[in-house]
């Protein structure tokens, strides 16, 4: 009998859950490459893994810890340059789910991972936006997976590095952003997502342990729970099993 | 047939000669390829007011941020990939130390397109990316542009031409014919959109070797200024088929280069206090056995007619 879940591995699981088996996903470092090689492992053998340094098809034998790293090139279907992952994938409407986080993100799903502070004297440089505007902007639908703490979850971001729903409604539409924008927040003590009209983030699920009221307090705005709150499925033995022995995955929650 | 020219030189010769203060340069390869081995050896020679260009600017820039190279970055992405902030040029844009840096900020896919507009010398490229996004207010050089033939408003990035760039392959000629496998980044836009180009490569192969397997070459030898030779001229970033990533270091650089004392320390002992590469690669000889890629060979393909 394998050990309780840790919450990083409910994290894992729950974002990994939210792939179906033939996508194209484009794939981040961290929570998202792990998530999205235990996917194929499971329940998307045909998970199809493009990652931003152009590694097409990647099949790692290894988890990768950087995006960039030699195990995405060999045994992948293909390679190519970064402007053709953009164009080529992003651009022309491929990618069917991207994955993001940041250091903020606000009720409506935009994210911050520029400043905190002004843009022209920031209290903290962040490193920017890498390929996660393009990503916001051009995948069919988007992940977010990063902690909940309150100092991230803000009522209105510092700097939108990548637009979710903008001031919600229907803005993102009129601004003609391509991509549907994110389907799903996935955190360290939830699930959340957004509502179809004001597109206002909404806990939808609660990880084992976590509380409704822990998901409140680690809030900067009055969160909406939706009524009846779900639970999350916990990981099973086979995808722990996949997570500790093929991919060796201890990462932490934060 | 004329004899091939060869411009094989030292990476004394190739920087001092290709590079000057004040330059806009761009030392590309997107985790794979990074020039360290040229960047170390601009911050012996001192060069100083450089523009430095790259998608990540990862820690060859932090180092030469570090250094008091830089006076501008244009880039997309400021972190140590997997391990956290970058904390020079955190400290040069937070603090202004050692000196203030400007900074010009894009995405990376605005990056590859302002690299792809300089080399098809175009005024810039247009994409569907950037509506509902911040970066340009602060960055006033992404602007909307109509479609002349819908109307419909979509946005641009202006063509970037750096003065010169510098590029790490598996192998060239001494021509310069350039071949990389692997992840080959934004190098061949880099090399067309520059005015100069010095490529480093692990190995000088002979021409015949190249023109066996001419799909392979990323960069044609006549836009080539300059050719190096130095093995082991990328670590601690990688080369594919030649040696892994030293993660280890990439770790260790959060230690290194958290206090500025830390990195003066680290750039005297491995910048200042080598000649060379040849001298850098002698004193980590471990490292470069622990590094030393496993041969996976794929079968040779056949050019015949």
């Amino acid at each position: 009998m394998a050990s309780p879940p840790t919450t990083y591995e409910v994290m894992v699981t729950a974002a990994a859950r939210r792939l179906r088996d033939g996508e194209v996903v484009f794939v981040g470092i961290g929570i998202p490459n792990v998530a999205a090689n235990l996917a194929r492992r499971t329940h998307c053998p045909h998970l199809i893994l493009i990652y931003e340094s152009g590694a097409v098809g990647a099949q790692p034998e290894r988890l990768p810890i950087s995006i960039g790293d030699p195990a995405l090139v060999a045994g992948a279907a293909g390679v190519c340059s970064m402007s053709e992952v953009f164009q080529f994938y992003l651009q022309r409407g491929l990618i069917d789910v991207g994955f993001l986080g940041g250091a903020q993100i606000d009720r409506y799903g935009n994210l911050n991972t520029t400043v905190i502070g002004e843009y022209a004297r920031p209290k903290v440089r962040l490193p920017g936006s890498g390929g996660a505007c393009e990503i916001a902007a051009l995948a069919r639908r988007t992940l977010v997976v990063m902690p909940h703490k309150r100092r991230a979850f803000v009522p209105r971001v510092d700097f939108v590095t990548s637009p979710g729903f903008l001031s919600g409604g229907a803005e993102r539409e009129r601004l003609g952003l391509p991509g549907a924008g994110p389907e799903a927040v996935v955190t360290d003590l939830g699930v959340l997502q957004f509502d179809k009209e004001t597109r206002e983030m909404m806990l939808v699920s609660l990880h084992a342990g976590a509380t409704q009221e822990q998901a409140l307090e680690n809030t900067g705005w009055p969160l909406r729970v939706a009524s009846p709150l779900g639970r999350t499925e916990p990981p099973s033995e086979e995808e722990l099993r996949v997570l500790r022995e093929e991919l060796g995955a201890k990462g932490s929650a934060s | 047939m004329a004899a091939p020219v060869s411009k094989q030189m030292t990476m004394q010769e190739a920087m001092s000669r290709f590079v000057r203060d004040g330059d806009c340069v761009i030392l590309e390869g997107f985790t794979h390829l990074i020039p360290f081995a040229a960047a170390h050896e601009l911050i012996r020679q001192g060069r100083r007011e450089l523009t430095l260009v790259r998608l990540t600017p990862d820690l060859i820039f932090d180092q030469m941020i570090a250094a008091g190279c830089a006076r501008k970055l244009i880039f997309s992405w400021a972190g140590n990939p997997g391990v956290g902030p970058l904390h020079a040029f955190r400290r040069a844009v937070e603090q202004q130390r050692p000196r203030a840096l400007e900074l010009e900020e894009y995405s990376h896919f605005g990056m590859t397109l302002r690299l792809a507009a300089g080399a098809a010398n175009l005024p810039f490229l247009p994409t569907r990316n950037y509506a509902g996004s911040d970066l340009p207010r602060a960055n006033p050089a992404i602007r909307p542009v109509t479609c002349p033939f819908t109307g419909e408003q979509i946005w641009a990035v202006p063509a970037l031409t750096p003065d010169v760039a510098i590029l790490h392959a598996q192998r060239a000629d001494a021509e310069g014919n350039t071949q990389v496998w692997g992840l080959v980044g934004v190098h061949k836009e880099a090399a067309f959109a520059a005015r100069r180009v010095v490529v480093v490569v692990e190995e000088i192969v002979p021409a015949e070797t190249v023109r066996r397997d001419p799909n392979r070459t990323l960069i044609p030898g006549f836009r080539v200024d300059a050719v190096v030779a130095e093995p082991f001229g990328a670590h601690p970033s990688y080369v594919q088929g030649y040696y892994d990533r030293d993660n280890d270091f990439y770790q260790r650089w959060d230690d290194i280069s958290r206090e500025e004392s830390g990195l003066a320390v680290y750039l005297e002992e491995w910048v200042h206090g080598v000649r060379d590469r040849a001298a850098y690669r002698a004193k980590m000889q471990e490292t470069c056995e622990r590094l030393r890629a496993r041969p996976m060979p794929c079968e040779p393909v056949s050019y015949g007619y």
